[in-house]
């Protein structure tokens, strides 16, 4: 009888009554349960009559999610081939899941280098600095124990001021990686304007038919001869422009004239970081995204971002006690900064610590994951819940 | 959906200062007059020749498509809402995001005072900007009345406005009766209790909070029945989800505002309200709560969220989002830059270090920051057109050429005898090129101008 006047008291304060499957004897119900079930009946009709004029008004007001009808597509830019799984970039119709299904999951590329990396902030090194020595064992890691989808190698040390390794050692360095690992690459330069196409000719070659990415071209180097390196030996290519949509538009006009088409081009519109400026590439990647659903052709290729900027801001990695634990500060630049150009519209990050990539990733995943499939919590009651 | 200035002319009286005695609204031109209240330069109020009619018209017009709410009184006072577009691109966004931090009604007398102590004197300084936190959420956690209205009443001392965190009309009444001249806003509305917190909106005219988790027609019914009641200012809760859900919570966020800044759907045209807070439900840990916590705050700032309340409060949580907050509601009509020229930092005297950088606001003020009493330094500044150093030399505005005009506009070389001028060190590849441009020596200095004096006082060291 105790669960009886329990269920009792609970329904002192109820204003509609489930009933799920719920089994009684039928005495047990006409004895204990109807007098308390009038009486509860009885004041709920009581409530309801007052709120019955609002009520009636509002059951005629109904919401229709706002989707809206975008003439363009983003284009599908596959990345890894021959002995690489592949990885999809791009293919939205919309700019939200609730308005249309998104074709692929963001995708995150880990930064390994061919150098150690000194200057590598500490909790980024403390995870890596057993494998620094060599980009295969790098690479590794990071797909195994961090989950990296793709790896950038870097081939800094080709820089004339670094080490200046020669385009035959880049290439080298590529292969070591390629065995290493299957997911797909993305292969940078040093940086220099100079050297940077010879290192990407030399990378492309020896990584033929693989589909990497190369990064990059932009309007400071013989961009043509990073084009004619993709399409000799079937790579894609990242356009990079500086927080410029217009800039963007020339290159990646130029680079179509080159023979490369919109699914063999992915953008790099320029992150900055979270706090030097992140709203510029805000704006720019915004309006690139609306532009290539709109149908500009020219704009609608997937984007990329370098989070990895993010770990440049001092506040990601300057000790400073009044500021907190750098462990801690440094992951969040690097999530906010990679977040809030996801929002945008980017496809695919640049990344350096595990923990950044973990969260960035698993909220990706909900962005394109299909609209009202999840279940939600019941945060009814959160007020008193929270402790 | 933006109104134009010819949409506003259209409605004013056109007399084009003729038939006006004297302009009261002080422009030239009605046209004049209509392009600043496009811009929101002026206010309607000083046109004294509208018909109530088009005075009317004219005010619903001119609303932002998000309506503006103030919470607090007086000193005590945070607007929330007003914007009117999508992206801030467009125009801009009005109304920095609201930072609260919640507190229990059961705390003991010491934890409630130290935390609010520690609310009311959290601040970060960045480029020249004290940033700090907006209100305080006051939740009832007790679900009791008495104990709800005896804090809400020591939050009378504090220097924030409130928000009171309740579903239970008794509990709200409680505290109201203590703090419900100080406007607070009344959290929150649900199907369950509308009556009830409508009836009291009203009596205390206070704003209120719809909290419909999940359930966008529901909030629009209730939304309706409101605004039917006369209540006008109200906030949107359609419930902050994290782990899994927080893809549901980015839907409802954006189509809410979606709605009311393209549609104008008049039962959304109201400020969102976002719980980060929410995490610590479900994750314990308190790194990684604090972690998931911002990074929830993150993405519900970008896509529209006007408060944000969270239960952390460690700075290195709350420094992310006070910078990301200053990011994205700055007028990107404002150029970014500062003026180029020659700027002097200390005693100075004709020995004294040349430094250089670029008139990028943000890399100005970083700069001036880390050399501001603390060193005594010339400090040339650059005309990138507002550019940062890296993005600067990328795009060419950072030349050797324009460099050496610098030098010789300023008049540097009347004012040192030395010759030797220290870049940033993120502009290295261009230093041999300005040396032979300008016929200075050119030393590469610290990448991040926080090492600036450790540089000086090792070159010091040196000489």
């Amino acid at each position: 009888m105790d669960k009886m006047s329990q269920l009792l008291k609970l329904l002192e304060k109820t204003d509609y009554i489930e009933i799920n499957e719920f089994r009684m004897d039928f005495e047990e119900l006409e004895l204990q349960l109807m007098p308390a079930m009038q009486r509860v009946a009885q004041q709920v009709v009581t409530k309801q009559a007052a709120v019955q004029k609002s009520m009636k008004m509002m059951e005629t007001i109904e919401f229709a999610p706002p989707i809206k009808d975008y003439p363009g597509k983003v284009a599908e830019v596959q990345l890894g081939a021959g002995t690489r799984k592949p990885v999809y970039l791009g293919g939205q119709q919309t700019l939200y899941r609730f308005e249309e299904s998104q074709p692929h999951e963001p995708v995150v590329t880990f930064d390994v280098f061919d150098i150690p990396m000194p200057g590598l902030p500490r909790p980024i090194r403390e995870h890596f600095s057993d494998v620094m020595e060599h980009p295969g064992d790098w690479a590794k890691k990071a797909v195994k124990d961090f989950g990296a989808n793709m790896v950038t190698i870097h081939l800094i040390g080709t820089g004339p001021k670094v080490m200046d390794k020669t385009p035959r050692q880049a290439a080298e360095d590529i292969e070591e990686v390629l065995q290493a690992v299957d997911v797909p690459l993305v292969v940078g330069g040093s940086g220099d304007p100079q050297k940077d196409p010879i290192i990407l000719e030399a990378a492309a070659m020896a990584a033929e038919g693989e589909r990497c990415l190369l990064a990059s071209a932009n309007l400071d180097l013989d961009y043509k001869r990073v084009a004619k390196a993709a399409v000799d030996y079937n790579h894609a290519v990242l356009s990079w422009a500086i927080t410029d949509i217009n800039m963007q538009k020339t290159l990646n006009k130029y680079l179509m004239k080159e023979g490369l088409t919109q699914n063999d081009i992915v953008m790099d519109p320029t992150t900055c970081a979270l706090g030097y400026g992140i709203e510029f590439s805000i704006d720019v990647i915004t309006r690139t995204r609306l532009a290539a659903l709109k149908g500009d052709k020219d704009l609608q290729m997937p984007m990329s971002s370098g989070t990895t900027n993010a770990w440049g801001s001092r506040e990601a990695w300057m000790k400073n006690d009044a500021w907190g634990p750098t462990d801690y500060r440094g992951p969040i630049w690097e999530i906010f900064t990679g977040l809030t150009m996801m929002l945008c519209g980017v496809d695919i990050f640049m990344m350096l610590h595990p923990l950044s990539v973990q969260l960035l990733s698993e909220i990706g995943s909900t962005f394109t994951k299909e609209y009202l499939t999840t279940d939600v919590p019941d945060i009814s009651n959160w007020i008193t819940e929270l402790e | 959906m933006q109104v134009t200035a010819m949409d506003i002319y259209r409605l004013l009286p056109q007399t084009n200062c003729e038939d006006c005695d004297v302009a009261a609204c002080g422009e030239a031109s009605c046209m004049a007059f209509a392009t600043k209240l496009s811009e929101k330069e002026v206010q309607l109020e000083l046109c004294t020749e509208l018909s109530e009619e088009s005075f009317n018209k004219l005010e619903a017009l001119l609303a932002p498509a998000v309506r503006e709410i103030t919470i607090g009184t007086g000193d005590k006072t945070i607007t929330i809402g007003g914007d009117e577009v999508l992206y801030r691109y467009e125009l801009t966004y009005y109304n920095p995001t609201a930072l609260v931090i919640d507190i229990s009604d059961n705390l003991s007398d010491a934890e409630f005072t130290e935390r609010v102590k520690t609310i009311e004197e959290t601040e970060f300084e960045r480029i020249g900007e004290i940033l700090t936190l907006d209100a305080i959420a006051l939740r009832n956690t007790s679900n009791d009345a008495v104990k709800f209205a005896e804090a809400a009443a020591k939050l009378k001392k504090t220097k924030l406005p409130l928000i009171l965190c309740s579903f239970d009309p008794e509990s709200m009444k409680a505290a109201l009766e203590n703090v419900g001249d100080e406007r607070p806003l009344i959290y929150a509305v649900n199907e369950n209790n509308i009556e009830e917190m409508t009836a009291l909106a009203l009596e205390y005219n206070c704003p209120i909070c719809i909290f419909a988790p999940n359930d966008l027609e529901k909030m629009k019914q209730i939304s309706h029945n409101l605004r039917e009641n006369g209540i006008e200012d109200i906030v949107l809760d359609p419930g902050t989800y994290v782990d899994e859900g927080v893809g549901d919570s980015l839907d409802n966020f954006v189509m809410i505002r979606r709605l009311a800044v393209e549609e104008r759907d008049e039962d959304f045209r109201f400020p969102l309200l976002g719980i980060p807070a929410l995490t610590w439900l479900y994750e314990k840990d308190e790194i990684k709560g604090g972690i998931k916590e911002a990074t929830i705050a993150a993405i519900l700032m970008n896509k529209y969220a006007d408060v944000l309340v969270f239960h952390g409060t460690d700075i290195w949580e709350l420094i992310p989002v006070l910078t990301l907050r200053q990011g994205i509601y700055t007028d990107p009509r404002k150029p970014q830059a500062v003026d180029p020229g020659l700027y002097e930092f200390g005693d100075l005297d004709e020995n004294s270090p040349v430094l250089m950088t670029t008139n990028f606001a943000l890399t100005f003020y970083t700069v001036e920051g880390d050399v501001k009493g603390k060193v005594n330094a010339y400090l040339l500044v650059l005309d990138t057109e507002g550019r940062a150093v890296d993005v600067s030399l990328a795009g060419g505005q950072l030349n050797a050429e324009a460099v050496a005009d610098l030098i010789k506009e300023t008049g540097i070389e009347n004012k040192v005898k030395t010759r030797k001028l220290i870049i940033p060190g993120l502009s290295a590849p261009v230093s041999g090129e300005i040396e032979d441009e300008s016929g200075w020596e050119v030393l590469v200095g610290p990448r991040d101008s926080s090492a600036v004096p450790g540089f000086l006082d090792d070159l010091k060291e040196k000489s």
